[in-house]
């Protein structure tokens, strides 16, 4: 058995030697190279393109302008498509737009022999613009003066969902309530995965070939076609290993673009690799959400009547919409559940650039101001934050009633226990009361709430092929997606258990290729193993049926008294070993009386998904007067189920954790007042903390097998990143007695907020 | 790809030289850090450069026989980090350039591509401010030295003739013995970063530790080019080494630094920052030179 084992990433090697080859690294060197013109502006109408010059510049192929492009809207989203017109995404994109509805928008593309030519061409494009007024801020947006980004938007509400338990307004006349009315707002963030995104495309034979670093092929296959106009079938998508997505990826980007240059240049090769600086403008960026939460408690603690009303900022574009902040306000009335909720969510087109999925997927907000206030409730009531929340968290038993996800287990609790021993949390609390001077420690924690996979908003399925080499080892293919994450190794892993080989007998088709593998709706929503492992159990146990059957008739002994262990068939009862796999499988292959191409093929549909909790402790000192928070010790504890890989699993917790401590400390993209440009756009100015402005990263488990998955396994691949802002801020409280209700807590901000307390 | 319309690569001082006559739009290229960045970006984009990274002459640390410390302009910032005569003498120099970027950039990115640029956030020029540093210019005419307060003109503009490039900085010996020297860097991060502002001071106290013989402070980033504090550095001279005198010196440095609001950082916080690390720097001068505080 491999499940459970830190074995190594099946890809480790060739990665580590740079051996593995990315998109780049594949596209032929005769590729024409593809360069997108952006916007000057961040809200009008081009009225003229003018191309003269730049098409007289010495390896200018072709220039095509935003009239040019077939006006097939489409959606960008990296969902999987609903039959449901009413639940299908909004389909808002051109391939260039003559609207221009942020800074960077998409009006013209040049094509040429080299980048030198193509970057002189697109600097010598003149664009004739109408300037609209623009709007940036989410609640400008919605009022009626603000600009219309959308017609079919009227105050540019994109959506507005609302939930409802109980009866709000008659609980909170109860007598002696006390009220807590905060606001909260996250920033606008980047993914920045390290390789940009890249594509090619070519055509051949009347079909379109993309060759992409998406975390999606199958749907990017559904969305070329739809924005093209062509069949789907026409479209092929490949995906080779990809420099890292975290949800930019899990979004069309410029594959339709690019394919549709390759058309207008006879099916010749076209390249299209965007910079890092419009990787942080023209693709997906988190939604910054603003949220408002009004909580009655008793003085006791207790919550009586709870009111949350988001603001998602969604920018210029629908891509994953209104999805994202419905799951922020989904979690509001589960993770402290109280008898009467008010919850309401506003996704509302701006001018910035487009939102879509970011790791945590609207959780991240969502943790920030819940867990924030849960703390602020806790101060001001004197109660220390694990009192309230043992009070008011989840309990175990806890059903909701739209997703049926159950909360089989006492994970928060188990979860809490290990992240305070680890971190010292009671002695740390008391020794942190009533500090003075100008640099001060604080210790503080959030939980998080998570679900894997979409179920019953989407579809969840998954396929997976397994082919028998003569050797007795096996190919599994799967729509599922390597990005980074590992999962080829865990596939590799739950194969080789599921079939009774060892690891080395299985070889992962880590490249996607819509022609070839299975269909699967790709990477995200942490489903990878949970949904993954359900088609490699029952594809596994099919393709052991059939070598079972096969070494039947080869044996004389029935299949139902036959296993296979570590690649030998046993008998069961003595486990005396039948044949090797491999001997049966040539066999198989060669036999002149009866030959076999022994295969398998299934999909798994499952209709439910599984929550996924956790918390962080961080223990910090904040140097008042340099306006600086030092992360001394941060822990993160996950109840993922059971651990497929436990290394692996611990690799994917720090890298949420880092994504964390940025999103608390230094990350957001900052916006132009006077011309809604994005004025950090790179790697300086953007400031993602680097490895010295971390500490020690501790990741624990706990491993409560969950009863709706194959191997026990659920989300671990966003959830790292949701408590960990909140837990930083609580303990800046802590330190300080400052309540910052916004991230990132800067040094600018933090000289505003100390002195606005006092403390500067 | 670049677009870089020609690449000379110069063969010796002299020849670069000849070059920059040859050539008088092109551009000097040292380490590259800083000008292939800019070519990427588009605003350098599609000029000649004249390479001058092949120059070993220019390179290296020396100590000349009047005791003065001498820096081949392209000695890049991870030679000098390590460099014998740097750590005996002007650790604090070594340390300062130790802060740039990363280490590939230290590796690669040289003293004299740093001050050429010409831009207030150099981690290397506040520090060559507080040593009272002078540039060597070499040119068609011989060479020509002068103070670094003179070398910078502008927000990316040095001094340096279109016949000319720069060859060495210097550090004359009554400029560094006695003294202890100290740089912080205050950035958002603790790597790969933009100073937001940087202060370095030099400290000379009397024998018995007691009193400021001599104190230089200078900024990067309180003003379009870096800058000494000079009210400051008046008023602390012969003073007594207490708390209160090193707080009245750091709000006089307020008379002497201008910095403005930017998206970067605002300029109450850059005021708030400037008299902070200027008690923080002059206090762990204190310490290195053995005083008490």
């Amino acid at each position: 058995m491999v499940v459970g084992k830190s074995v190594k990433r099946v890809d480790a090697f060739d990665k580590v030697t740079g051996r593995t080859k990315y998109t780049d690294d594949l596209c032929d060197r005769s590729a024409y190279v593809a360069k997108v013109l952006h916007s000057t502006i961040a809200h009008g109408k081009v009225l003229s393109v003018d191309t003269t010059e730049a098409e007289k510049i010495d390896g200018v192929i072709k220039i095509v302008t935003c009239f040019d492009v077939p006006k097939n809207y489409f959606p960008t989203a990296g969902h999987p498509w609903s039959t449901d017109e009413s639940h299908q995404d909004v389909a808002d994109r051109l391939l260039l737009t003559d609207i221009v509805r942020f800074y960077g928008d998409d009006v013209a593309a040049v094509i040429a022999e080299n980048e030198v030519a193509a970057a002189q061409a697109i600097k010598a494009i003149k664009v004739e613009y109408e300037e609209y007024p623009f709007v940036l801020d989410v609640q400008e947006a919605m009022s009626d003066s603000a600009p219309l980004l959308h017609e079919r938007f009227p105050n540019n509400i994109l959506a507005h969902t609302s939930q409802s338990v109980g009866n709000y307004e008659e609980a909170i006349k109860e007598e002696g309530l006390i009220k807590f009315d905060n606001w909260y707002d996250t920033p606008t963030v980047q993914h920045c995965h390290i390789e940009n995104h890249i594509c090619y495309a070519s055509e051949e034979n009347g079909r379109i070939t993309v060759v992409t670093s998406t975390q999606i092929p199958h749907i990017v296959r559904r969305v070329v076609g739809q924005a093209l106009g062509v069949d789907w079938g026409k479209i092929r998508v490949i995906k080779p290993y990809i420099g890292g997505g975290f949800g930019n990826k899990q979004d069309v980007l410029y594959e339709p673009l690019c394919a549709y240059l390759s058309t207008v240049v006879g099916g010749r090769l076209v390249k299209l690799d965007s910079s890092r600086e419009e990787t942080f403008v023209c693709q997906r960026v988190r939604h910054a959400i603003r949220s408002h939460i009004i909580t009655y408690a008793r003085p006791d603690g207790t919550f009586v009547a709870r009111k949350l009303e988001t603001f998602s900022n969604q920018g210029a574009y629908a891509s994953h919409g209104h999805s994202v902040g419905a799951k922020g306000m989904g979690c509001f009335k589960q993770l402290y559940p109280c008898e009467n909720v008010e919850a309401e969510c506003y996704t509302v087109f701006t001018n910035r650039p487009v939102a879509g999925a970011m790791r945590g997927y609207g959780i991240p907000q969502a943790m920030f101001a819940v867990e924030s206030q849960i703390d602020d409730i806790a101060k001001a009531l004197g109660m220390t934050p694990l009192e309230i929340r043992e009070k008011n968290l989840m309990p175990v038993g806890y059903t909701d009633d739209f997703s049926k996800n159950v909360n089989y287990f006492d994970s928060f609790n188990q979860c809490i226990e290990k992240g305070k021993k680890y971190i010292d949390y009671d002695r740390k609390l008391k020794e942190y009361k009533n500090q003075s001077g100008d640099i001060r420690k604080g210790i503080g924690m959030a939980v998080f709430w998570y679900n894997t996979a979409v179920w019953p908003i989407s579809l969840e399925s998954s396929s997976s092929r397994m082919v028998l080499n003569q050797d007795g080892s096996i190919q599994i293919q799967l729509g599922e997606t390597e990005i980074g994450q590992g999962a080829d190794t865990a596939f590799a892993q739950m194969a080789a258990d599921a079939v009774g080989l060892t690891l080395d007998k299985v070889n992962v088709v880590s490249c996607q290729d819509t022609d070839i593998t299975p269909f699967g709706t790709g990477a995200y929503a942490s489903r990878q193993t949970y949904v993954g492992g359900l088609t490699i159990k029952q594809t596994g146990e099919l393709l052991k049926q059939r070598i079972l059957d096969y070494a039947q008739k080869l044996s004389g002994v029935s299949c139902e008294e036959l296993d296979i262990v570590d690649n030998i068939i046993i008998k069961k009862a003595d486990n005396s070993t039948v044949m090797t796999v491999a001997d049966l499988a040539v066999t198989a292959l060669y036999s002149l009386e009866d030959s076999r191409h022994i295969t398998a093929e299934t999909t798994f549909q499952i209709k439910s998904n599984a929550y996924s909790f956790g918390c962080c402790f961080a223990d910090v000192e904040v140097d008042i007067r340099a306006c600086k928070v030092k992360i001394l010790d941060i822990i993160n504890v996950h109840d993922c189920g059971t651990l497929i890989n436990p290394a692996l699993a611990e690799a994917q917790v720090h890298g949420g954790m880092s994504m964390g401590i940025g999103y608390a400390l230094s990350e957001q993209e900052i916006f132009d007042a006077k011309t809604g440009r994005t004025l950090n756009n790179n790697l300086l100015d953007y400031k993602l903390s680097t490895f010295m402005d971390h500490p020690h990263l501790e990741a624990q488990f706990v491993e409560n097998a969950e009863p709706t998955s194959a191997f026990g396994t659920k989300a671990l691949g966003e959830p790292p990143t949701c408590p960990v802002a909140p837990a930083i801020r609580n303990a800046v409280l802590n330190a300080t007695g400052v309540a910052i209700n916004r991230i990132p807590m800067t040094p600018h901000v933090l000289f505003e907020e100390f002195k606005n307390h006092g403390l500067l | 790809m670049y677009d870089i319309k020609a690449l000379y690569e110069a063969k010796s001082v002299e020849d670069a030289i000849n070059l920059r006559i040859a050539h008088p739009d092109a551009q000097i290229l040292a380490g590259g850090s800083d000008v292939l960045v800019q070519i990427r970006e588009g605003k350098r984009a599609g000029k000649e450069l004249i390479s001058i990274y092949m120059l070993d002459e220019i390179r290296g640390v020396s100590l000349d026989e009047n005791g003065a410390i001498r820096i081949g302009s392209l000695t890049s910032f991870s030679h000098i980090t390590k460099n014998e005569i740097i750590q005996k003498y002007i650790n604090v120099l070594g340390e300062a350039v130790d802060m740039v970027g990363s280490p590939q950039i230290r590796n690669i990115g040289t003293i004299g591509g740093n001050t050429c640029n010409g831009v207030t956030s150099a981690d290397s020029a506040s520090t060559l401010f507080a040593l009272d540093a002078l540039v060597e210019l070499t040119g068609k005419d011989g060479k020509r030295i002068i103070p670094i307060s003179d070398f910078y003109i502008k927000a990316g503009t040095v001094d340096i003739h279109p016949d000319e490039i720069q060859t060495a900085i210097i550090i004359p010996k009554e400029k560094y013995i006695g003294y202890h020297g100290h740089y912080i860097k205050y950035a958002m991060r603790e790597a790969l970063d933009i100073t937001t502002t940087g202060c370095s001071v030099n400290v000379k106290l009397s024998e018995d530790k007691k009193t400021f013989l001599d104190v230089r402070i200078a900024y990067g980033v309180a003003g379009p080019i870096p800058m000494r504090a000079k009210t400051a550095e008046e008023f602390i001279k012969g003073k007594a080494v207490t708390k209160e005198n090193i707080k009245e010196f750091s709000l006089q440095v307020m008379g002497d630094i201008n910095p403005r609001d930017s998206w970067r950082a605002s300029k109450a916080f850059r005021q708030h920052l400037a008299t902070e690390l200027a008690q923080r720097a002059i206090t762990e001068c204190i310490t290195l030179a053995g005083g008490e505080i």
